[in-house]
């Protein structure tokens, strides 16, 4: 399990530094000079030296990237284009919000995806099976802000049951703070929770007619714990590893149900940042989803060989 | 509703049908306490349809339409029950508690996600009895009663091994844990369903032996599901026969082995191998008069395999190996799981390479031989396969897998192909209608005829069998061996055949090898093995044959 863990670790570092060196070029090959963008459309050519100068711009690419991956280690992103932030300052605000929508979108995509999978299960070829299912459906065919438009208007406008827009900051006031969050996190996970949904249904299927599953019932046990301990564990395996698929596309969805909701989070910044050529921030910000993206499989992983026993002392051997 | 009360069971105009097509036709039989009972068939029999219907635990589809199934009231719990239409939580009170299932299969009956011990805990707290006071479970007394248990079934050292995972255990230790969980609830009635098929003979008459000596010891009564007329014979008082979801014949073991009256049973007893084996005073006709030179020789072979995570760590699968084997005669090498037959069969095909010495057939060896040698090479010596559901792609056809070999080779033209694949069906009397179809349109027998019609094609010299029958039923087998020894009078065929089943050996071969732990113990020709074995091993090994017993 160690040397399993190390040789992933290392892997996530090449990782990382290829993902530095492609955001770092792919930012300079966008069209648009942030200089430009800087200094003003009447900038004279003198200004324009002059500010690139200030930025460091004039540097060969060489330089630049050795300077970036300097400042990065040194936990400096530099200042932000536009305003002048402290980079470092913008995503501290903006992280959190992100993640708090992330993590609740997970938590309540596993407890419905799970939940309705057993059902459809349970009740095969009977109505709540059909519910389930086309739950599933809408949840994978109907894009996110569509799904966020209306929980607006009817959720929101029209029942008043959960406010439209804002964000409460959920450590200083927890349950405010995720009552704000419940729609956008309903809206964020709807996806994930619809192939939860149907991933979990399939595996159950398969596991349910399993000879363990029949020896289970033959010892006498009821229903319930058969179902939980001799199917649901085993088709967990399954689960886990597409759960870990998916989580990439969250982050990806955050960025449009921020805009719908109006979360001050690390999507918005992500879009201001490439509208505005905001080269230090659009550089943090993809560095940061990489990172996040390797540790989510990092995770899944580790969570994979805890699930599933075999891989775990294959590891040890 | 009993008829008699020392009955346990009372299973009467049973029907059980699979989404409308009827698999059981009015079943009936009893069994006294204390009694052991067989049911012996073939796949397909309905044999384990029966078990399904008594334990309510019918596949899919499955209903009971119409009788009943009688179980007797408890010793000490329980009335009188008709289990065809018990509900499901009479059911629950009734599963592991009054009828225990010894399942077939050790290897997926086990949940692979949870530790051996809470499985058979889980038996325990499903039947409820004396784990502390009035509902309330006591952790530490049911885990001591599971650890109890399964030292009971032969499990050493049960206490480590208790939170161990089920890929942790052999094959054998498996089924002990199964038996210590159909155990755990002390039913008085327990259901074996083919409980050692997939296990070595050795094995099987070790847990045999033990699952006997537990149920005596209980008083319990058995009801032993098994294709195995000789082990039928050997473990239980009466047998009962099916074919086709019908009861054909019931008697002891004596009546139905020496005096068989039904056709059906007759058949069954000539193809049965361990009693063949064992009543067949006249083995295969002596090998062809003319003992020629030999077509495979192998040397002094030795196979190391390097351990994983242990550096220069290695363990030796073959030990110093030599035979050989004369063409137009059949050699049999015979050994359990872990007896490196298949990994010398491996290295003949070139499929592996030897780390010392040598596997010649016709003087070249298949591993370092290159190029159009070794092409030649491959038509010479064809593998069949033991498992003929896997072995054979389902996507394709018939034609395509059979003349799959001929377009490897670039033999013929499209028409010639399916002229040859119309005449090696005919070689392995399969009709030429088949050769549109899909494997899974076929039976077990029909696909094994595919694989050595597929075998055929390039007209080999030598075959090299590993366990090519072993996956199927003995009336099938029979079959598939009288085909062999068919081909091999007809087109003058060798074959190797790889085998952990001693009582087939006698069918077919002319010589046998036998293996144990990468050793060969004894080797020579299978009237001198037989008859008078010198190793302990192979006596061993002829002991375990079941119905041996009946040959007297």
């Amino acid at each position: 399990m160690g040397r399993y863990l190390l040789t992933r670790l290392w892997q996530s570092v090449v990782t990382l530094v290829l993902a530095s060196l492609v955001v770092f070029i792919g930012v300079r090959q966008l069209p648009g000079d942030p200089a430009l963008a800087m200094a003003g459309e009447e900038a004279t050519p003198e200004q324009l030296a002059a500010v690139r100068a200030d930025m460091g711009l004039d540097q060969p690419l060489v330089t630049q990237y050795l300077a970036f991956v300097r400042n990065t280690f040194s936990g400096d992103f530099g200042e932000s284009t536009r305003t002048g932030t402290p980079v470092t300052e913008l995503i501290a605000t903006t992280l959190p919000v992100t993640l708090w929508l992330s993590a609740y979108a997970i938590v309540v995509a596993i407890v419905i995806g799970i939940l309705f999978g057993v059902i459809a299960e349970r009740f095969r070829g009977r109505w709540p099976e059909w519910v389930a299912n086309a739950f599933a459906l809408v949840g994978l065919s109907v894009p996110n802000f569509w799904l966020g438009i209306l929980a607006i208007l009817y959720l929101a406008v029209t029942l008043g049951w959960f406010p439209a827009s804002g964000y409460v900051d959920v450590l200083s006031d927890p349950l405010r703070g995720l009552y704000y969050l419940t729609l956008p996190a309903l809206i964020l996970g709807t996806g994930l929770a619809a192939v939860i949904m149907r991933q979990t249904r399939a595996s159950m299927i398969e596991t349910m007619t399993t000879d363990y599953v029949r020896t289970a019932r033959a010892k006498g046990l009821g229903r319930g714990r058969v179902l939980v301990r001799y199917g649901l564990r085993n088709s967990l395996i399954v689960v886990v590893t597409i759960v870990g698929l998916q989580l990439g596309g969250l982050i990806s969805g955050a960025v449009v149900t921020e805009r719908i909701f109006a979360l001050p989070g690390f999507g918005k910044l992500t879009l201001d940042a490439v509208f505005t050529r905001d080269y230090p921030v659009i550089q943090a910000v993809v560095l940061i989803i990489t990172v996040s993206y390797i540790l989510i499989n990092l995770a899944v992983d580790i969570l994979y060989s805890v699930v599933n026993p075999k891989i775990r002392v294959g590891g040890a051997n | 509703m009993l008829q008699d009360a020392e009955n346990i069971l009372e299973v009467s105009d049973l029907d059980v049908t699979f989404g409308g097509t009827p698999v059981l036709h009015r079943i009936g039989f009893s069994m006294r306490r204390g009694e052991r009972v067989a049911i012996v068939g073939q796949s397909g029999s309905g044999k384990s349809t029966a078990i399904g219907a008594i334990l309510r635990l019918l596949p899919g589809s499955g209903r009971i339409t119409h009788g009943s199934i009688i179980l007797g009231a408890g010793r000490t719990r329980g009335g009188v029950e008709d289990l065809a239409t018990a509900t499901e939580p009479v059911m629950r009170s009734i599963r592991g508690q009054r009828v225990g299932l010894v399942p077939q299969d050790p290897m997926s009956n086990l949940n692979p996600a949870m530790k051996i011990g809470p499985q058979v805990a889980d038996a325990l707290v499903a039947s409820r009895r004396d784990l502390g006071a009035e509902g309330k479970l006591d952790r530490g007394e049911v885990k001591r009663r599971a650890v109890a248990l399964l030292t009971e079934a032969g499990i050493p050292d049960a206490e480590r091994r208790y939170g161990q995972y089920p890929h942790e255990f052999s094959g054998g230790m498996r089924q002990r844990v199964l038996i210590a969980i159909a155990l755990a609830g002390e039913p008085e009635l327990l259901i074996a369903d083919e409980p050692t098929s997939a296990l070595d003979v050795t094995v099987q008459r070790q847990i045999l032996n033990h699952l006997q000596s537990l149920v005596d010891a209980r008083g319990t009564s058995l009801l032993f599901i098994t294709h195995d007329l000789g082990l039928a014979a050997d473990r239980t008082d009466r047998i009962i026969v099916m074919s086709e979801g019908r009861i054909v014949e019931v008697g002891t073991p004596r009546q139905i082995l020496l005096d068989p009256q039904e056709e059906y049973t007759r058949q069954l007893v000539a193809a049965a191998p361990s009693v063949a084996a064992a009543l067949d005073a006249d083995p295969l006709a002596e090998t062809p008069a003319a003992r020629s030179e030999p077509i495979l020789v192998v040397r002094n072979l030795v196979k190391e395999f390097a351990l994983r995570g242990q550096r220069g760590g290695t363990v030796r699968a073959v030990n110093d190996v030599s035979f050989q084997v004369e063409r137009g005669t059949t050699t049999a090498v015979v050994g359990e799981s872990g007896s490196g037959k298949t990994t010398v069969a491996r290295i003949i095909l070139g499929l592996e390479s030897a780390s010392s010495g040598e596997a010649l057939i016709d003087g070249a060896s298949l591993t370092t031989t290159r190029g159009a040698q070794r092409r030649a090479l491959r038509r010479t010596v064809q593998p069949v396969f033991q498992d003929p559901y896997g072995s054979l792609d389902p996507t394709y056809s018939i034609e395509r897998l059979i003349d799959e070999p001929l377009r490897i080779f670039g033999v013929g033209d499209r028409e010639s192909r399916r002229e040859r694949v119309a005449e090696l069906l005919d070689q392995v009397a399969l009709p030429r209608g088949v050769a549109q179809r899909r494997p899974n349109e076929l039976s077990g027998g029909q696909r094994q005829r595919v694989a050595i019609a597929r075998a055929l094609a390039l007209e080999p010299e030598l075959l090299i069998c590993d366990e090519a029958v072993s996956a199927l039923d003995v009336l099938v087998q029979d079959q598939i061996l009288t085909l062999l020894a068919d081909l091999q009078d007809r087109l003058g065929l060798t074959y190797l055949f790889i085998t952990h089943d001693l009582s087939v050996v006698r069918q077919i071969a002319h010589d046998v090898v036998v293996m144990r732990s990468g050793d060969v113990v004894e080797s020579g020709t299978v009237d001198e093995v037989f008859n008078r074995p010198r190793a302990d091993y192979t006596k061993e090994l002829l002991g375990a044959i079941p119905g041996a017993a009946f040959a007297a």
